[in-house]
């Protein structure tokens, strides 16, 4: 018992040398995978908000808001299309009015992609639930498939998709490629397309 | 030629996620937009929308479609005279549907100084590339 606690004893005098010896070290655990920011935070606390506005301290935190709805991994935390699918909230669809209901349209548009991704699936379904149809056609996609010129690069530049994803819907991050990428490839078809392709 | 675009495309995404690495501080909330094209010039705070609060309230139609918001932080050229006609902010926020426009500071809550801006994801580049 009394073995034990030295070597505890000396187990954690030599964890904390390693500590201090790390911290001044160049060889870090993790270099550049920083701890994640702390989300959600208070209005007053975010480093947008002024504190010192008497107004700040009347809006309401987000973490109030978002309790009860369908958590996920990106943006707000929130998965908003779940959340409304669930019924935990009903955004209205008109400004004065609870009664309007969207019409939603079911059409997927599916999108050979380049190389080793699976193909990207456009669900109108999901859109329509939210947006109108001039909110996209013309001012961003023509509507007729194919016809527009969509890539990652443009997407992260805040184009196509990007005008939305990226800033108020969900953000390209790794836990969400797969919500646009989500239809896989047929078997072997990722190596014939690069033996075709160069 | 095909193979190069791929790895263009690659290359685009690796340097973001790389950007995404970098500390981070307190961060607002996603799609916050902080609307300062008038208010520190009248040195008023920045004006603060909150798209997270709007968007359990109402669908993106409503304001982008029936109210004609054009997507774009700052493009609007909202103004209080246009607010207090009903326009924007001011075909809700006039007593009816919400609150009106006597709470100035619930809305003009930034910090004074801070650029035209919507908080989206760091990883968008037109996000990085607007000034601090
Ligand atoms: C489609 C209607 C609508 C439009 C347009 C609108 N709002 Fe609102 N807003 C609301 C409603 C409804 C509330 C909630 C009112 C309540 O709680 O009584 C609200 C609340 C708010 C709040 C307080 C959020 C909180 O934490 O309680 C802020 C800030 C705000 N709006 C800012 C704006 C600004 C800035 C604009 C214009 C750029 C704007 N709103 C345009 C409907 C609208
Ligand atoms: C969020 C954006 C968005 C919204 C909202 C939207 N669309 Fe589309 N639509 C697209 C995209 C993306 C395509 C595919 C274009 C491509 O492949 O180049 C498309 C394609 C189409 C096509 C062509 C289909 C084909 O087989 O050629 C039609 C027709 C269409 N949309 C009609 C509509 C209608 C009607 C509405 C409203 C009810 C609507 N869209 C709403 C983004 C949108
Ligand atoms: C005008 C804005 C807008 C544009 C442009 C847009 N989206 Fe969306 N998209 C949304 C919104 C809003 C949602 C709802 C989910 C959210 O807010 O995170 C959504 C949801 C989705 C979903 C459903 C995810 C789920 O949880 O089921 C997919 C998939 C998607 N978008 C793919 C795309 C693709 C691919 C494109 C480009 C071809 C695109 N979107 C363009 C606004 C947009
Ligand atoms: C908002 C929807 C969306 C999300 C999220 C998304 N992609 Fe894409 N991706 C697309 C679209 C649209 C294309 C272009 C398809 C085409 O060529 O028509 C594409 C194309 C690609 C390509 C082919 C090269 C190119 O630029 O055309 C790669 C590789 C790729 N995506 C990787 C990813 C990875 C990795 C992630 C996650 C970090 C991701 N994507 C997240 C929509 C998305
Ligand atoms: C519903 C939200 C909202 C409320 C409430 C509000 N404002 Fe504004 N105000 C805005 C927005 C949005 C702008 C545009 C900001 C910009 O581009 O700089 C603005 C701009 C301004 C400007 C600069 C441009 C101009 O039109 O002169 C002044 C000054 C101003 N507001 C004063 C006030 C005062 C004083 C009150 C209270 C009586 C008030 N605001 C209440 C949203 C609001
Ligand atoms: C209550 C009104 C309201 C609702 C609802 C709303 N928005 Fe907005 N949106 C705004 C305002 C205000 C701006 C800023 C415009 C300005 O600064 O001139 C904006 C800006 C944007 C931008 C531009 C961001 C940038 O890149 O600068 C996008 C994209 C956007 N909204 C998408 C959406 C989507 C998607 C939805 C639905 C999920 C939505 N909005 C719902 C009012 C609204």
């Amino acid at each position: 018992m009394y073995k034990l606690s030295v070597l505890i004893l000396i187990a954690s005098i030599s964890g904390v040398f390693s500590l201090v010896a790390s911290a001044d070290s160049s060889n870090t655990f993790n270099r550049m995978l920083k701890p994640q920011a702390p989300a959600n935070l208070p209005p007053a606390e975010d480093g947008l908000h002024d504190p010192d506005n008497p107004g700040t301290h009347m809006l309401q935190p987000p973490k109030e808001a978002f309790e009860g709805l369908v958590k996920a991994k990106w943006g707000n935390k929130v998965d908003w299309i779940k959340s409304i699918k669930t019924k935990k909230i009903s955004p209205r669809h008109n400004a004065s009015d609870a009664a309007p209901k969207p019409i939603i349209m079911n059409l997927n548009i599916v999108r050979q992609v380049k190389g080793s991704m699976p193909d990207v699936v456009f669900p109108h379904d999901r859109h329509t639930l939210l947006l109108a149809c001039s909110n996209c056609h013309t001012g961003i996609f023509i509507p007729q498939k194919g016809a527009n010129q969509m890539s990652m690069a443009a997407i992260m530049l805040g184009e196509s998709c990007g005008k939305c994803h990226g800033a108020v819907a969900f953000p390209i991050t790794t836990s969400t490629c797969k919500l646009c990428h989500s239809k896989p490839k047929a078997k072997n078809s990722v190596l014939k397309r690069s033996v075709t392709g160069s | 030629m095909v193979i190069k675009q791929n790895i263009l495309g690659l290359g685009v995404i690796l340097i973001s996620l790389f950007t995404m690495m970098a500390p981070m501080k307190a961060q607002a909330e996603y799609g916050d937009v902080v609307i300062n094209n008038y208010a520190d010039a009248a040195e008023m705070r920045p004006a603060v929308f909150p798209h997270w609060f709007h968007r359990i309230r109402f669908n993106c139609s409503v304001c982008h479609a029936d109210l004609g918001f054009k997507f774009g932080a700052g493009k609007n050229e909202i103004t209080m005279a246009k607010i207090i006609e009903g326009e924007f902010c001011g075909a809700c926020h006039n007593g009816e549907i919400a609150w009106s426009i006597e709470n100035c500071d619930v809305c003009h809550s930034g910090i004074s100084g801070t650029p035209t801006q919507v908080k989206g994801s760091p990883l968008r580049a037109s996000n990085i590339a607007a000034p601090k």
